[in-house]
């Protein structure tokens, strides 16, 4: 991880980010950080940066701001699941190092927003990992905790990827949420693919998760972009599976809170 | 229908002699950057969706804007798109199942993300590229899977630093719809090669929690190796608007 080429991309992405960086003295910063300290505490330092560069969290636009709360919401839910679950001894030791990585990732992204967001982000809430009775056994029983995974995963990859046209009057945010977006993405993908499924979204399948969980895959059916439809372009080419797969369907705040709710407590 | 104009040879030392040549032929700047920023041949008009066979003095010169951005991902697109219809039709020896599930699913995904560009752009696209896979050893498992990797990796991270550049949220969403795409990709690819382990969000793209972003100026001398023509970014934004 190379600071100085973050600052640089941050420089070139916003003209005037140094401008705004008004507390943070540059070489100060740099010169009080070997290479090791910089690898474990990049990911805080980028997030004080963006929140410098916007103004301790004051300046950063209202629309921002929802967005990123938004994103904290989901990755509160991620993170305390893997917390809870991988201190527990039912996920085979085949699968330990997945979980223990996703995990790791989901705290990276909790603090990232937490620091960028400042004071206006809102505490981590209380979660019924059970969906209010939907999923009773989460926390015992290996399979359940799987699907669920996989629900939480899919639906971050179409939350984040419903919010990037919120975040283009904040380049250098959106950036680092495509950056997280696709990171939610692998642990998705690896997370099916241990549960017997294909990484990606076949039609609007179900992928294996029960009926309570059926809003995740809605709309992913899609077979049409920018008015384009590929189905029939590419009739006797490439199947109707396979043309949904290659596109994930964003999903709004709306639906995935609706997807979400059962798990607030 | 998907034109094939691509040279399918595996081994082919005459090619690889002729590219030697060419690029010499080009200067060191071309051989070091890949890319040409600043050429000063004339642009080869070329028909718009025509397939051609595409010869090693051909200029292509990329558009500024949206288009460029999307010309870019279509240029990705074209790679992968072909990459997989070459591993299809040469299959290695002991190429599983699975393995070959696998390939035809990464197959539809890009032959599908190529014609969503090349029917979204239409005359504004660039044409079909002359590819050049003499590189790959399609007989090698190993050879084939890290070829997959690094293509996927490469595209997730292209779009992640290319998306900042879109100006229309649509053009946003729609490059965002195919990046996770890419993104899952990469993981299956990757656990693939190592299984049970934690190399499908590995810290060599996953880096403190981001999946790694490349600039346009980062990725084309890597996607330079595969094409004949050569790329001309010089219009591709470099500030976000």
């Amino acid at each position: 991880m190379n600071l100085q080429s973050i600052f640089a991309e941050l420089e070139q992405v916003d003209n005037e980010f140094f401008g705004r960086l008004e507390h943070v003295s540059r070489r100060g910063l740099f010169s009080s950080l070997t290479k090791k300290t910089v690898a474990v505490a990049a990911p805080s330092i980028l997030a004080s940066a963006l929140t410098s560069a916007y103004g301790q969290s004051s300046a950063l636009p209202d629309n921002v701001v929802d967005v990123l709360n938004f994103a904290l919401t989901l990755e509160y839910l991620e993170y305390r699941f893997y917390d809870t679950g991988t201190n527990l001894t039912m996920i085979p030791s085949q699968y330990k190092p997945a979980f223990e990585l996703i995990r790791r990732h989901e705290q990276i992204h909790v603090n990232l927003l937490k620091t960028v967001l400042g004071a206006k982000g809102i505490p981590e809430p209380k979660f019924d990992y059970t969906a209010k009775g939907n999923f009773p056994d989460t926390f015992s029983n290996f399979q359940t905790f799987a699907a669920v995974s996989q629900a939480f995963e899919d639906t971050g990859v179409r939350a984040y990827k419903g919010q990037a046209p919120n975040l283009m009057n904040a380049k250098p945010i959106l950036e680092t949420a495509l950056q997280i977006h696709a990171t939610e993405a692998t642990h998705a993908a690896r997370i099916r693919f241990l549960r017997g499924q294909k990484g990606w979204i076949t039609l609007a399948s179900p992928s294996g998760l029960p009926p309570a969980a059926a809003g995740v895959y809605m709309g992913e059916d899609n077979v049409s972009q920018k008015g384009i439809n590929l189905q029939g372009i590419l009739s006797g080419v490439v199947p109707v599976e396979g043309v949904t797969e290659a596109f994930d369907e964003p999903l709004t705040k709306d639906q995935v809170m609706t997807i979400v709710k059962p798990f607030l407590a | 229908m998907e034109n094939s104009n691509t040279s399918t040879k595996t081994t082919a030392p005459s090619v690889m002699t002729q590219r030697r040549s060419f690029l010499r032929a080009v200067g060191a700047a071309a051989v070091t950057g890949g890319i040409l920023t600043a050429c000063s041949t004339a642009d080869v008009q070329v028909s718009p969706n025509g397939a051609r066979a595409g010869s090693a003095g051909d200029v292509i010169t990329l558009p500024g804007g949206d288009l460029g951005i999307l010309n870019y991902a279509f240029i990705l697109e074209q790679i992968e798109a072909r990459f997989y219809e070459l591993v299809l039709a040469n299959p290695y020896e002991g190429m599983t199942a699975l393995e070959m599930q696998l390939f035809q699913d990464l197959r539809n995904h890009e032959v599908t993300h190529r014609a969503f560009y090349r029917t979204a752009l239409m005359s504004a696209g660039i044409p079909d590229l002359t590819l050049d896979f003499s590189s790959i050893y399609f007989r090698q498992r190993t050879d084939v899977l890290e070829a997959a990797r690094m293509f996927a990796e490469i595209g997730t991270a292209a779009y992640n630093g290319g998306g900042k550049y879109l100006t229309d949220p649509e053009n946003l969403t729609v490059a965002g719809k195919i990046v996770s795409v890419e993104a899952r990709h990469v993981s299956i690819i990757r656990e693939m090669e190592y299984m049970n382990q934690t190399a499908f969000s590995g810290d060599n793209i996953v880096i403190d929690g981001l999946f790694i972003k490349k600039e346009p100026s980062e990725v084309l001398p890597m996607a330079q190796k595969y094409i004949r023509e050569t790329i001309d970014a010089r219009n591709l934004p470099t500030t976000v608007a």
